[in-house]
């Protein structure tokens, strides 16, 4: 199976590339559009601020290649974030497959949220096998809002999508390459898309 | 809910762990790989790679030690020690690290603060503050908690925050070694004053201590070293007594 991690500037890839090779999985790292086309799989990671992981998504010209990918693909951590509508961090449009704003947490309690939270109202095949109420590691400072698309939700002052799905996109705010049996689960699932 | 966390230090010199006494004595206790497997196997909610080795070959034996780690260990992990650039916090990032904790060198020029945020974001940059109540005083110390500074620890704490810590890991080194109990106190002073979450370390010696440093000590993580190693205090067991005390944990 060929799986492709999209390279651009936002992204702590070697984590996930070893979640991936712990499930026997060599994955490319490529912004190259027709590897990314041909691959069965894609994975889109992030960390970082959006505008400019936004503006190194444009630089390569994904934005014009990412919402028309016919194959199963993962956006992760800010990599969700990127593929809402628009995020209030610094005013930035984003791609637009989940039609949700990105919020800031309210300062009432610490940001980021930062640590394991429970994961409930679970729907869908990415979740396949986790259990409702199991723990995932999230390191975030906003988050996108409920919606149709959600499949998972998360609880930090307010609740929030912990996961998303719309046809053939998928996307966990938490990093399941750093959630332990369940966050590999995840990412088994996926590749088993 | 937000679980808090259970955090063990695996202190590192070329290569191997070892916990100091009082930062003074060094104890051999295993191969850091091995060693942080074993606790997130016991539910560690993170790891802390400290590394205290001086040669010259340190930075490249360290990257080497975090590919290690993070091809073989599925949670998250913070590496610190002697990190004083971009180009330091590149490396380990790219090797697979979560995060990376800065000291001395952010006492040193505050401005790496800022730098380290704007470029890979506040959320992997830790601030470890050493602390030691001289005179009255909480005062910020640097070089494995020697050398006294000018600042105090409360108010460098903010500082830290403002320029883009994403988290604090504060050590009390009056506390350190003793397994006498966590600064409660001053842990909940910085907690109340800082917006961003607070690691305690230092002092933890029994299940007790650890509920102590969660309430009065309003801490969202709490850190550990030579009790996790040498199994004084089991991570797991750790875990239920907090959870049966309503510490939201995950288990």
């Amino acid at each position: 199976m060929k799986v492709a991690i999209i390279k651009y500037n936002a992204g702590n890839v070697q984590s996930v590339t070893f979640a991936l090779n712990r499930l026997g999985i060599e994955p490319v790292l490529s912004n190259d559009p027709e590897v990314l086309k041909s691959a069965d799989k894609v994975i889109f990671p992030g960390v970082g601020e959006a505008s400019t992981a936004m503006a190194s998504v444009k630089e390569n010209g994904l934005d014009k290649i990412i919402p028309g990918l016919k194959q199963p693909f993962l956006g992760i951590c800010l990599g969700l974030q990127l593929m809402c509508r628009h995020s209030e961090e610094n005013n930035t449009a984003c791609l637009g497959v989940f039609d949700l704003e990105v919020k800031k947490f309210p300062p009432n309690e610490k940001v980021p949220h930062m640590g394991w939270n429970k994961i409930h109202s679970l729907k869908g095949p990415l979740m396949n096998g986790l259990t409702n109420d199991a723990y995932l590691y999230f390191v975030h400072s906003y988050y996108a809002e409920m919606g149709s698309s959600t499949i998972a939700r998360s609880d930090y002052m307010v609740p929030f999508s912990a996961a998303l799905q719309k046809g053939n996109f998928y996307a966990v705010q938490a990093h399941p390459e750093k959630s332990g049996v369940d966050g590999a689960r995840i990412l088994k699932n996926f590749i088993e898309l | 809910m937000l679980t808090k966390r259970i955090i063990p230090c695996l202190d590192i010199k070329d290569g191997r762990t070892v916990k100091g006494v009082n930062f003074v004595d060094l104890r051999d206790a295993g191969d850091p790989v091995e060693l942080g497997a074993r606790y997130a196997a016991e539910m560690a909610d993170e790891l802390v790679f400290l590394d205290i080795t001086a040669t010259v070959e340190r930075r490249k034996t360290l990257v080497e030690l975090v590919r290690h780690v993070a091809r073989e260990i599925n949670i998250p992990f913070t590496v610190g020690g002697g990190i004083s650039s971009i180009a330091d916090v590149s490396a380990l990032l790219n090797a697979g690290a979560d995060k990376v904790s800065i000291n001395s060198s952010a006492v040193k020029r505050p401005g790496l603060i800022d730098e380290l945020s704007r470029e890979f974001g506040n959320q992997c940059i830790v601030v470890a503050i050493d602390s030691r109540f001289v005179d009255g005083v909480h005062v910020v110390h640097t070089h494995g908690g020697r050398t006294p500074t000018a600042l105090e620890t409360i108010s460098w704490a903010k500082e830290a925050e403002n320029r883009g810590a994403g988290e604090i890991l504060l050590t009390s080194m009056d506390h350190d070694g003793t397994k006498a109990g966590f600064a409660d106190e001053l842990t909940a002073k910085v907690s109340e004053t800082v917006g961003v979450p607070v690691i305690a370390s230092g002092g933890g010696g029994t299940q007790e201590h650890f509920l102590d440093v969660f309430t009065k000590g309003k801490a969202d993580a709490a850190l550990a070293a030579s009790i996790f190693h040498f199994q004084e205090v089991p991570i797991k067991e750790l875990k239920e007594y907090l959870r049966d005390q309503n510490i939201p944990m995950r288990l």
